[in-house]
């Protein structure tokens, strides 16, 4: 290495470009365990994550059946979404706000306070608390599937049914999962039903960091009752991990979007009444195989959930003096 | 002491009362499907339904496991699939996002920002937004209707990694270079130090793993079409979409969900400790 460097130095100052390149391979050489270490991530995330997410960029100017060689159509995609897709103006985007908005912030803030009251338990029950909590996000999708089916099933065997009709709240079954008035509520409730995960778990953590010396400290400021005390102690003590709390919402409002299908059995509800933005893509790439419009259709997915997430770093972001 | 016991005591009892409630309230799913699988045929379709099962019975297992052995592929297949695809699954995931763990929190490289920041950026990635040029991906590389197919997509885990990253950041820089001066090489720190003392943020990424590899339909649906090579989720997701005109299929599905669910919560509880320990160094900062 030495050596070579001194040929380089005896002769005529290389060109600018050539002593960069050097300058550049030589960083290389030295941190070459850094990047070795890092290479086997890097590499998949690159094919995974990085590449999928440039195609469907690409893809999404093109008009592409999955079988012919893509033909560029320029915005055409992105115009007739905006102008023509009725089904996606009048029910994916609503469905999906509605959802979104029911689902992840909701989600977000009953984790939170589920977090903050077990906190308050005494310290050997905290775990069979967070455990009952956690356990329905454990079992995911597919087994709880099976749980919901049973419980909102139209006859009067469901169990939703028999308790209703005993009750007396309805007089005959409801066919719960068919019908285009119920089905939204019932994908949100099945849905926050689940969204204690990792994000919750992040919360029960970084409210245990919270200095309870602050809380002394508050109420000799002045702080009068527990919400304040939540307000300007808790959670600015604890932002990073709401933080990292709040992305894994985001995902997991996005990975939701298949409850839909979970429930009816098929991509297309009744009605369109569970039609979310994921229903959406996934007909219009593998049902109706326009790839090229569907990944245009991603990637304004992609993009509304990035601005989401500065969104989420933009409140939680720790101020100045952190 | 006595005086905080005191002070609590009427409003720990209230809270204690009420968060119970619910706890049991969420856990009615759960409750139902352990109670469902061991239910005899007759009970399931009982009216009223019940929840909780009268006459246990194992016969709902006997024939997931010995009636379906005559299909075209038997549930033990998609079991076995399942189990090869999670190990290899896991092994890797761990392998792969601690080593980049590492490199981002301890090791020096020029480009760490750039990755840093795009690893910030993907945490809110979710696969379900490409999945049509993963697909496209997959068959460019040759790897649909193999294990690849299920497995290689997990590996790209930027959670994984940032956990990892998290968690070996606040390992003293101390003991790094004190195993330097006494001569490990690189790797030996990364076996013998780094490694063990990561333990609870490894425990973490693989049960996440876990519970992302034994629910995910998305290879089986979209990448694998051989149906000898699919997986549990899959199966248990065709039995729940034909449930409604299929009565025999009830028992096969309840016992099936129940197998689904039951890995991921002797996981959880087993490691529930580290997963805790683990997630206070979860913050973005």
């Amino acid at each position: 290495m030495s050596q070579l460097k001194t040929v380089v130095h005896n002769r005529k100052p290389a060109p600018l470009l050539i002593r960069r390149l050097e300058k550049m391979l030589s960083n290389v050489w030295r941190d070459r365990v850094g990047y070795l270490f890092i290479a086997p991530f890097l590499i998949c995330f690159a094919v995974f994550i990085l590449l999928p997410v440039l195609m469907a960029g690409l893809l999404s100017v093109t008009s592409f059946n999955g079988f012919s060689f893509p033909t560029f159509i320029g915005f055409n995609n992105y115009i007739s979404l905006v102008t023509q897709d009725f089904v996606f103006m009048k029910y994916a985007l609503p469905n999906t706000f509605k959802f979104a908005l029911l689902v992840g912030p909701g989600g977000y803030l009953l984790s939170f306070f589920f977090a903050w009251m077990i906190t308050r338990l005494p310290k050997q029950v905290r775990d069979v608390y967070t455990l009952a909590f956690y356990t329905p996000s454990l079992a995911g999708g597919v087994a709880l599937a099976v749980v919901w089916v049973a419980a909102f099933s139209g006859d009067k065997v469901g169990y939703v049914n028999s308790l209703l009709l005993r009750l007396g709240i309805i007089d005959s079954p409801q066919l719960w999962l068919a019908n285009p008035k119920y089905l939204m509520t019932i994908m949100i409730i099945v849905s926050l039903w689940t969204s204690f995960s990792v994000g919750f778990l992040a919360m029960l953590a970084g409210l245990q960091t919270v200095n309870p010396e602050l809380y002394e400290a508050g109420r000799i400021d002045g702080i009068k009752n527990s919400l304040q005390e939540v307000f300007y102690i808790t959670v600015p003590s604890m932002k990073p991990q709401m933080l990292f709390s709040a992305v894994m919402t985001i995902v997991g409002t996005l990975k939701a979007g298949a409850i839909s299908t979970q429930l009816t059995g098929a991509v297309i509800t009744p009605s369109y009444a569970g039609h979310l933005f994921i229903n959406h893509i996934d007909d219009y790439a593998f049902i109706r195989f326009e790839l090229g419009y569907a990944s245009s259709l991603c990637v304004v997915l992609l993009i509304i959930s990035y601005a989401v997430m500065k969104l989420c770093y933009h409140l939680f972001a720790p101020k100045g003096d952190e | 002491m006595r005086r905080r016991m005191r002070r609590l005591s009427l409003s720990s009892v209230l809270l204690i009362a009420g968060l119970t409630g619910l706890a049991l309230f969420m856990l009615i799913p759960i409750v139902y499907i352990f109670n469902h699988a061991f239910k005899p045929l007759d009970e399931m379709f009982l009216f009223p339904p019940r929840i909780l099962v009268q006459e246990p019975t194992i016969v709902n297992f006997e024939k997931l496991f010995f009636a379906t052995s005559g299909d075209v592929v038997p549930f033990t297949r998609y079991l076995f699939n399942s189990i090869i695809i999670a190990v290899i699954t896991i092994f890797c995931v761990i392998t792969v996002s601690s080593m980049a763990g590492y490199a981002i929190a301890k090791l020096r490289f020029g480009l760490k920002g750039l990755i840093m920041g795009l690893i910030y950026i993907s945490l809110m990635f979710a696969a379900e937004t490409v999945s049509i040029p993963r697909y496209l991906i997959i068959s460019g590389l040759g790897i649909n209707d193999t294990y690849f197919a299920h497995i290689l997509p997990f590996l790209a885990s930027p959670v994984a990694v940032f956990l990892m990253m998290a968690f070996i950041g606040q390992i003293p820089n101390d003991l790094i270079e004190a195993a330097k001066l006494d001569g490990a090489s690189e790797v030996a720190i990364f076996n013998r130090i780094v490694m063990p003392l990561a333990a609870p943020a490894v425990a973490t990424i693989a049960i996440l793993t876990f519970q992302g590899v034994w629910g995910d339909v998305e290879a089986s649906t979209l990448y694998v079409q051989d149906e000898a090579l699919k997986n549990i989720a899959y199966y248990v997701q065709t039995l729940v979409s034909g449930a409604q005109n299929n009565v025999a299929g009830q028992g096969l599905m309840a016992a099936a969900s129940l197998l689904m669910f039951l890995p991921n919560l002797i996981i959880f509880l087993v490691f529930q400790k580290r997963v805790m320990q683990t997630m206070l160094h979860s913050g973005v900062k």
